[in-house]
This record gives structure tokens, sequence and C-alpha cells, in this order.
């Protein structure tokens, strides 16, 4: 039986916790307000982009469509581009990512195809390093800013692209976790490179005139489109790390109240037998006299 | 009548409002959009657009980087990547 002292240290010590955990939790509610306001606000331009590229996409196809579109004919080197947070505390959330990530790689490897892997974003490095150590095959690190936006976003893209056009891969996937709701984001995959063809727009039927052409607007509009696909991903991430951090925060809060009010209950108990050993021993001693 | 003027970027919407013409500046050329303007899509260089509210009011400049600029049936859009002010 641990003794007063040590009881009323136990149960100092996780209320300093249940503090820290309440204030993350009412931080990352805070920040979920925000991270949900842009990836919104991103919604229009990524909306427009698309539907663009639908019309553009059904027009340019066959020989003369770009590289980043037809692909490089083969599909032997995969690149999985993996996004996970900076930061812990936000429950399972790296962990899904990293899990759905290496499903993938086992899939594609055992597919006979060759993986490689680009880490954006800190918590996955470890984790992914841990089975596929000779298979990452670069990284960017979003850490240096509070905010990963669009300036992050095209970094990214350049370096994927200057990578593609020098034929280190075939097909690039991006691996992120989608926000859904603060309890639920779910790890998920897309190809980004070569862009998939989107599903045709319904033709208008008015005659749209292009300038300069139709191909040279498409091959300008396949790299902002990659770009909005991996700033649209950083925002989901950046969503889904405040939305998973303020439900692991909560459960943390919830579990050190009920670990206090446990202790309490027993450092109460250890008092009382104390006082009523005192007692047993004075009237013990008075009765002896 | 007035042309539907909105201007987008990646991290949010900046503009969406009616006006009466704007001017964006398009890789070949400069081109004045108005109401009615037929279906057109153009990649535009960096530059400012200019947004004339009324007829022979000043124009505003809003400097944009990259991007393109499609017009349809609902008026003008500007997709820029980056925009200035």
């Amino acid at each position: 039986m641990a003794s007063l002292k040590e009881l009323k240290g136990r149960i100092n010590s996780v209320k300093s916790t249940q503090k820290i955990t309440k204030a993350k939790q009412m931080v990352a509610a805070a920040k979920l307000r925000k991270a949900q306001a842009a990836a919104e606000a991103a919604r229009p331009y990524a909306a427009r982009l698309a539907e663009v590229m639908a019309s553009l996409a059904g027009k340019v196809s066959g020989d003369s469509a770009p590289k980043l579109l037809a692909g490089t004919g083969s599909d032997q080197r995969h690149l999985l581009v993996v996004v996970n947070t900076d930061k812990g505390l936000c429950g399972g959330l790296n962990s899904n990512i990293v899990k759905e990530a290496k499903a993938q790689a086992r899939a594609l490897i055992a597919a006979g195809k060759s993986v490689e892997f680009f880490l954006v974003g800190r918590k996955g490095r470890a984790p992914i390093r841990r089975d596929f150590a000779d298979q990452i095959g670069g990284g960017f690190d979003t850490s240096t800013v509070r905010d990963p936006g669009f300036a992050e976003a095209e970094a990214i893209a350049s370096e994927l692209m200057a990578k593609f056009e020098s034929g280190s891969f075939d097909v690039a996937h991006l691996i992120f976790a989608e926000f859904k709701s603060a309890l639920a984001q779910d790890p998920l995959t897309q190809q980004l490179i070569p862009v998939p063809a989107p599903a045709t727009a319904s033709e208008s039927g008015a005659v749209v005139e292009y300038e300069p052409g139709e191909e040279e607007i498409l091959e300008e509009l396949l790299p902002r489109y990659v770009k909005t696909q991996i700033f649209g991903a950083l925002l989901e991430i950046a969503a889904s790390e405040q939305g998973a951090s303020m439900t692991a925060m909560d459960n943390a809060t919830r579990n050190a109240g009920e670990l206090i009010d446990k202790l309490t209950i027993q450092y109460n108990r250890s008092r009382q037998a104390a006082i009523t050993t005192e007692l047993v021993e004075i009237i013990a001693g008075a009765e002896a006299l | 009548m007035p042309l539907h003027f909105e201007l987008v970027t990646p991290a949010r919407l900046v503009r969406s409002e009616d006006v009466h013409m704007v001017v964006v500046p398009g890789t070949e050329g400069e081109f004045g959009v108005l109401e009615g303007h037929a279906p057109f899509m153009s990649t535009i260089r960096d530059g400012a657009v200019q947004v004339y509210r009324t007829e022979g009011s000043q124009p505003e400049e809003i400097q944009v980087r990259g991007g393109f600029a499609e017009v349809g049936e609902n008026g003008l859009t500007v997709l820029a990547e980056h925009v200035e002010g």
C-alpha cells in the first residue's frame, strides 16, 4: 500500500497531466476550425480546375497528350508520396497512414513492381524506415513552417515533377488522411502522376476558343493540377491532425479524470485506515491503564 | 447587364462580384471581357488584371501570377496561383 504522501504526489501529477491534455484539446479545437475553413476555401479552385481539366482532357487525347497525362507507358516503378503530420499527440492518425502506405507498398511489391517512398512530414519517417529503409527516395520537411501552404505544395510538386521528368518513376500515388469529421479521418490513396483522366464533363455544346492552343493550355494545367492535389492533401492532413488531436486529448482528459477519482478514493481510504489504527491504539492504551 | 467576375487562388476565393469590364493579361495579349463574351479560355502571364466597376470608371488593378482565365456562360473566372494585395 502506497503511503499517503506518495498517493498525494501521484494525484497531483495526474492533475498536471490532465491540465496539459485539456489545454491541448482546446488548442486543437480552435485550430481545427481554422484548418477546416482553409480546406473549404481551397475547394472552389480545385473544383474549377478539375472542371477545366475534364473538358480539356476529353479534347486532347491519343499520341498528342502530354506525358503527365499519358504516363511513361510502363507501370513498373511506383512512387508513394506519404503525407504525415509533423507533431504527435494526435491518436492513431499517423500510424493509420503508415499502415495504409505499407499495405500499398507490400501489394505493389507482391505484384512484382518496385516501390520508392517520398515522405512529407516528420512523423512518417521513423516507422517507414523501420520496414523499408532502402526504399526511401527522398522527402520534404514541412516542420519548418507553421501552416504548410501553397508554397510548400509548389515545392513538393516541382521536386516530384523533376523526378518524373528524369524518369526515376512511372506512377506516383499520394497517401494521406482524408478529413471526414473530428472523429473520423480515413487514410486514402490517390493516383497523382500520371494524372488520372477525369470523367469527361457533359459537353456544354458551346464552342470554346483556346488561346494559345488546347494542348499548350493542358500542358500548363497539368503541373498546376498536381500542385493543387498536393495542396489539398496538405490541407486535409492539417485538418485531420487537429481533429484527431482533439479526440485523442478529450479521451486523455477523461481518462485522467477517472484516474484522479480512483486515486482520491484510495487516498481517503488509507487516511481513514490510519486514523482508525491510531484510535484503536489510543483506546487500547487507555484500557491497559 | 453586368459581368460576373471571379478571381480564385488555391487558398481562397478572392473576388466574386458583378462588374462592367475586366481586362486580363493573356499570354498572347491583353483582352477585355464584357458581358456576353463568347466562351474562351486562355493562359495568363504575370501582370495586372484591371477591373472596371462601371463604364468609364478608373480601373482597379490586381496583380496576379500564373494561371488562366476562362469565360463561360457564368461570366469570367480567373484562376491564379498568386494574387498580390
